[in-house]
């Protein structure tokens, strides 16, 4: 019942958004890295969108430029042209309702202060009162298992630990969007599926819309309602694939059901095809 | 606790002991420029602490205090502010580098032309050798701060003073406290030897002063107390230390 709250507050922003736009549009995006004389085509045309409350993994081969989208989505790169829209409002630096979860995260986290003050920081920034900077901090460390932690610093705690407390401080910030950037990289397996499962049960409780980059294809078919394909670098989109897993996924049933290896098998030829088809 | 008393007996035990060899192996001393440490120690309780030596001391430390702390305030402003900022780095470093090469006891002569044999020479002495390495390790640590942690300030939107504080700052204060150390014994050593020229009072003009007259168990007693005075210091800045960095320190045990 404690998480009620965070799923209303969610809710609000919600008023501004006529219901036929997608809460986050990514329209005919490129972005050129120019170094000196040299220009490099990292993303050459990427175009897809979100709906509000979807849950979109992004795979690729690596090197696909899946950091610089991301980068650009969250508003920490200008893209070259194109351009990313959310709840209606294009992009043009970081935005207040967009939050990031980094791969990085025993680096993401502030060392010299405990758990409370890291999830408790962005709020303060966004200038919340501390009655509601508490409920939320309490809420959020609650939903990621981390309610008795909060006074620990963040180097005492294992990496899938780490990883929930900057899950927790996206989500005590309840942005529009939450972008995780292959937040599960380098964690052990079973942390892996526990985090997976996370993130899964806090958008279906919390309606949250989520962009999940990844490697792994795996994971992709696993959490996400779509995957979205991308090609090796300059990057475009391949293929946009509707991941019909139904709501409910469960880490040994929806595995080694059929349909998860076929939904698998598909991806993971695309992506072995791109890879061929760099030039 | 339990380790405490071990600690303490395994920090003191050399320097007692060496102490005790000193004060035994020169009990019977008969050379001039080697004292027994018993005069030495009597020299000490008359120079320092019965005579006016005591306001010598003030005089010295105050020096010392202002000289350090306004380089350091200095450091800390300039330090973050260059630190953040390439092109301005770009422009001041082979300034900087410059003056770093420059042995501060030149300036002495330089500064007692401008500014007198009173204490704003000597100020200005201590303030100017302290302040490199306080300067350049605070820009070092501001510049090499975790771009992962400067995008999550930037995700977060923390900006301005609170972006200061909770990341510029404390994520650069490692370094910092490394320039203050070695920022300490230079001023230190800078508060002697300013003394040692044109000057009236302080320790170093004491020690010079004894030295000049032949005093020398007090001359040797001065040495003695400058000795301690470090320690002292270097215990104190052992105590900011521990108050600033302690995440530090036990985040790096681990």
């Amino acid at each position: 019942m404690a998480d009620e709250s965070v799923m209303e507050k969610e809710k609000a922003p919600k008023a501004a958004l006529d219901r036929s736009d997608p809460m986050l549009a990514i329209t005919r995006l490129r972005k050129v890295y120019q170094d000196g004389e040299r220009s490099i085509e990292a993303i050459r045309d990427v175009t897809f969108s979100l709906e509000k409350g979807e849950l979109v993994c992004i795979v690729g081969p690596s090197g696909a430029g899946k950091t610089t989208l991301l980068r650009c989505i969250a508003g920490l790169l200008a893209p070259t042209s194109g351009e990313v829209v959310l709840a209606g409002k294009p992009v043009a630096g970081p935005s207040p309702g967009l939050a990031v979860v980094f791969q990085e995260y025993g680096r993401s986290l502030f060392p010299w202060m405990r758990v409370r003050q890291n999830v408790e920081l962005p709020l303060k920034a966004s200038g919340r009162n501390a009655a509601e900077r508490r409920r939320l901090v309490d809420e959020s460390l609650q939903a990621v298992g981390l309610a008795g932690a909060g006074d620990a610093y963040p180097w005492q705690l294992s990496g899938g630990m780490q990883q929930r407390v900057a899950i927790a401080r996206a989500i005590a910030y309840q942005p529009q969007v939450l972008l995780m950037d292959e937040p599960f990289a380098s964690v052990d397996a079973q942390t892996r599926a526990d985090l997976e499962d996370l993130v899964r049960t806090i958008w279906a409780r919390m309606g949250m819309t989520i962009v999940f980059v990844t490697h792994d294809i795996d994971e992709s078919v696993y959490l996400g309602g779509r995957v979205v394909v991308l090609s090796a670098s300059p990057t475009s989109v391949m293929r946009d694939v509707t991941i019909d897993l139904g709501e409910t996924r469960d880490q040994l049933e929806t595995r080694a059901s059929p349909r998860f290896g076929q939904l698998r098998s598909e991806i993971y030829a695309l992506i072995r095809d791109a890879k061929h088809h760099r030039s | 606790m339990k380790t405490f008393w071990p600690r303490l007996l395994a920090t003191t035990l050399v320097p007692v002991a060496l102490f005790v060899l000193w004060y035994v192996a020169s009990s019977d001393s008969g050379n001039f420029f080697f004292p027994p440490l018993a005069k030495i120690l009597a020299a000490f309780d008359k120079v320092w602490i019965n005579a006016g030596g005591f306001g010598d001391i003030a005089i010295s430390l105050w020096r010392l205090a202002i000289g350090f702390l306004a380089s350091l305030i200095f450091s800390l402003v300039v330090g973050v502010v260059l630190g953040l900022s390439k092109s301005a780095r770009d422009y001041t470093e082979p300034v900087f580098e410059f003056f770093r090469a420059i042995p501060p006891t030149v300036m002495i002569p330089v500064l007692l032309v401008v500014s007198g044999i009173g204490d704003a020479s000597k100020i200005a002495v201590i303030s100017f050798g302290c302040l490199w390495p306080m300067l350049l390790n605070t820009i070092e640590g501001v510049r090499s701060i975790d771009p992962v942690l400067k995008d999550t300030c930037r995700v977060y939107r923390i900006h301005g003073l609170r972006r200061l504080f909770s990341l510029t700052l404390p994520a650069a204060a490692p370094q910092i406290v490394t320039g203050m150390r070695t920022g300490l014994s230079i001023a230190i050593i800078l508060m002697v030897i300013s003394e040692m020229f044109a000057s009236r009072n302080g320790m170093g003009f004491m020690i010079i002063q004894f030295q000049r007259t032949f005093s020398i168990p007090e001359m040797w007693s001065g040495i003695l107390l400058l000795g301690l005075i470090g320690v002292l210091l270097s215990l104190l800045m052992r105590v900011v230390e521990l108050w600033v960095l302690g995440w530090y320190e036990r985040s790096r045990v681990r």
